[in-house]
């Protein structure tokens, strides 16, 4: 068995209690080997996708229990690719945490963050449907910590709604995952779509219940339409950084819809039979649709990119609800530019929150405005949609995948019309917080009344040079998407084909028995 | 038996989603908990409900046995949502403490989209 398929879950399983048992006094070292660890998760990365990039799918047996009776990790060319964008999303957090002193601002930053790692990562790699459960648990306890990091009245009250959200939605999860083994008798994934195909489609209303509730909990993840409602407040209240992180979150809802809703429940598998494809559609146009209202209507910067995620979420699973190869592969691509430019808006929105209270409306100037502003035109530039990023690229991608589709015209004015608004929204706040901001000298007094209310404590010590080299990481990472978008789209196409042959993966799974 | 399960979970959930939509914490924990426990009880019998049969296979003659899975099942559940609302505890009550009262909901002052109105 190849090991490297594990150490993804376990380094950072190592690590967080290390950090939080050893070293939860030393700050300094906790925040070596944080660096460390997240520099070994891209390694590890590095190495498992070098291996899937071949197209075979590797089986990894824990306890060396084979497949339908123990649980499986399961590496391929999907697994792969989602574990390096985490670890690539990662550095730059990690580095901008420290440097900007947010790690300072409550106990065991660290520690919380390698356990989310931990959970990110096992929820791309398992094949089991309720070890996804408990890691999607593993990640979100850690969130939660990370979403009340450094307290405060009013971030502790969205930490309540985000948490008692999560509570629900894992409630959702378990009845899923209860009815889908009340009828088949198994969890494990690829023993799942075995069964479900067998199953006569007159026996199957309650397996079509299942389908519908795990559904409904991947979308309370991707924050799809009528269940986005967690995302802002959250988002904005939590600490943007950790913001920066979640940003990945968002993209395992999405990754278990793939997961799921081609391999077990596929689009020619009798029991769901395309309802899926249909209602993810029209849930997603009206999510990015919501979304790019979201981004005009903001007064609030860290709510505009909270806003911005959950567009960037609807584009993504309108090619996603197409469920075939080639709206698959954009998609893919578009997982990777989505994650990297929420991340850097994240990021820029919380160095104009170090400097002033993040209000879209004209205030004094900041320091080094001008850099700030500049990464904000970047981040602009990728989320919207337009050249030369990898945003254009992306949404190019998308558009020319849904030409086919039925409702094609319908999906192809919300995107070019969402795009040009959020272009609209984002000029607007741009203007407003960087430009205007010279007028605004005259009502700069503070005011000891306002002062307590400003959700974000003033930064302590900030090292405005690392801070900038961790947020242009991400910028070079939107580069490099753009430079190398040749190569990137051969290896989601690879994907997308490997996800539209699920028998590889059955056979790799339980092929020791057959 | 069966009857008596169903409804069983049925009355909890329903309770539970009543006591979510309320607007103060402690309901909303308490439902959280019920719900949690109809969860519980739907999971364990997944499995079909046998009375009296143990949950391991026997070697030496033919028993009825109940399926074991649910209850590893179960077990994960209880411990995940039990710790998941000591949780959700401390941080209601840490919020309720800076903030000085206990709606779920967030007021106006609460919002950050405040700031813009007097900055």
């Amino acid at each position: 068995m190849n090991h490297w398929i594990v150490a993804p879950i376990v380094l950072p399983a190592i690590l967080a209690p290390f950090i939080i048992m050893v070293l939860r006094f030393h700050l300094d070292l906790q925040r070596i080997f944080s660096v460390a660890g997240v520099v070994g998760l891209l390694g590890i990365a590095l190495t498992i996708t070098a291996q899937a990039s071949g197209g075979d799918i590797q089986v990894y047996e824990l306890g060396n229990w084979p497949a339908p009776f123990g649980i499986v990790l399961v590496l391929d060319r999907m697994s792969a690719m989602m574990v390096l964008l985490t670890a690539l999303l990662a550095l730059p957090i990690v580095l901008y945490a420290i440097t900007s002193g947010w790690d300072e601002r409550g106990k065991h930053f660290h520690s919380l963050f390698q356990f989310q790692l931990m959970g990110v990562c096992g929820a791309f790699l398992t094949g089991d449907a309720f070890n996804l459960f408990v890691f999607f648990e593993v990640l979100l306890i850690a969130s939660y910590g990370l979403m009340t990091h450094g307290g405060g009245a009013v971030r502790l009250k969205a930490g309540v709604q985000y948490v008692a959200y999560n509570l629900l939605g894992s409630t959702l999860f378990l009845f899923a995952l209860g009815t889908i083994y009340a009828v088949t008798g198994t969890l494990n994934m690829a023993d799942l779509a075995v069964r479900v195909a067998e199953i006569p489609p007159e026996d199957t209303a309650l397996l079509r219940v299942g389908a519908v509730l795990l559904l409904l909990v991947f979308c309370i993840k991707a924050a799809v339409l009528p269940l986005h409602f967690w995302l802002p407040a959250s988002y904005a209240n939590a600490p943007l950084p950790v913001a920066a992180l979640f940003a990945i979150m968002t993209k395992v809802g999405t990754y278990s819809i793939l997961r799921v809703y081609t391999l077990i429940f596929g689009p020619d598998v009798a029991v769901t039979d395309g309802l899926v494809g249909e209602w993810l559609e029209t849930a997603a146009v009206l999510t990015l649709a919501i979304g790019t209202l979201g981004i005009l209507g903001s007064r609030h910067i860290a709510r505009m990119v909270a806003f911005c995620a959950i567009a960037s979420m609807g584009t993504l699973l309108v090619a996603i609800s197409l469920f075939n190869e080639v709206a698959t592969a954009a998609a893919l691509y578009y997982v990777f530019h989505s994650t990297l430019a929420t991340a850097l808006m994240f990021l820029v929105a919380d160095l104009v929150m170090q400097r002033q209270n993040g209000a879209i409306s004209p205030t004094a100037p900041m320091p080094q405005g001008g850099l700030i502003a500049a990464l904000f035109f970047v981040g602009s530039i990728a989320l919207a949609g337009m050249p030369p990023l990898s945003g254009f690229v992306g949404k190019l991608l998308v558009l020319d995948a849904t030409r086919e589709a039925p409702h094609a015209n319908a999906v192809w004015a919300v995107i070019l019309i969402g795009s040009f608004v959020t272009i609209v929204g984002l000029a607007r706040a741009g203007s407003l917080i960087f430009w205007k901001s010279h007028d605004a000298q005259h009502n700069t007094e503070p005011d000891p009344e306002n002062e307590e209310e400003i959700p974000h404590p003033p930064a302590p010590e900030p090292m405005p040079g690392l801070t900038f080299t961790a947020v242009f990481g991400l910028v070079l990472g939107l580069v490099l998407l753009t430079l190398f978008a040749g190569p990137a789209l051969q290896y989601t196409s690879n994907t997308a084909v490997q996800l539209f042959t699920p028998e590889n993966y059955i056979s790799a799974v339980l092929g020791g028995e057959q | 038996m069966e009857a008596l399960v169903a409804s069983a979970v049925g009355v909890m959930t329903a309770a539970g989603i009543f006591l979510i939509l309320r607007r103060r914490t402690f309901p909303v924990i308490l439902g959280l908990s019920l719900i949690t426990y109809a969860v519980n009880v739907f999971l364990f019998a997944t499995g079909r409900l046998a009375l009296n049969a143990p949950a391991v296979l026997n070697k030496y003659e033919d028993v009825p046995y109940t399926d074991p899975l649910p209850q590893a099942l179960v077990l994960t559940a209880i411990v995940i949502s039990f710790g998941m609302t000591a949780v959700i505890v401390m941080i209601a009550l840490s919020a309720y403490l800076s903030s000085k009262d206990d709606h779920i909901d967030m007021t106006a002052q609460d919002s950050v989209d405040a700031p813009g109105e007097d900055a």
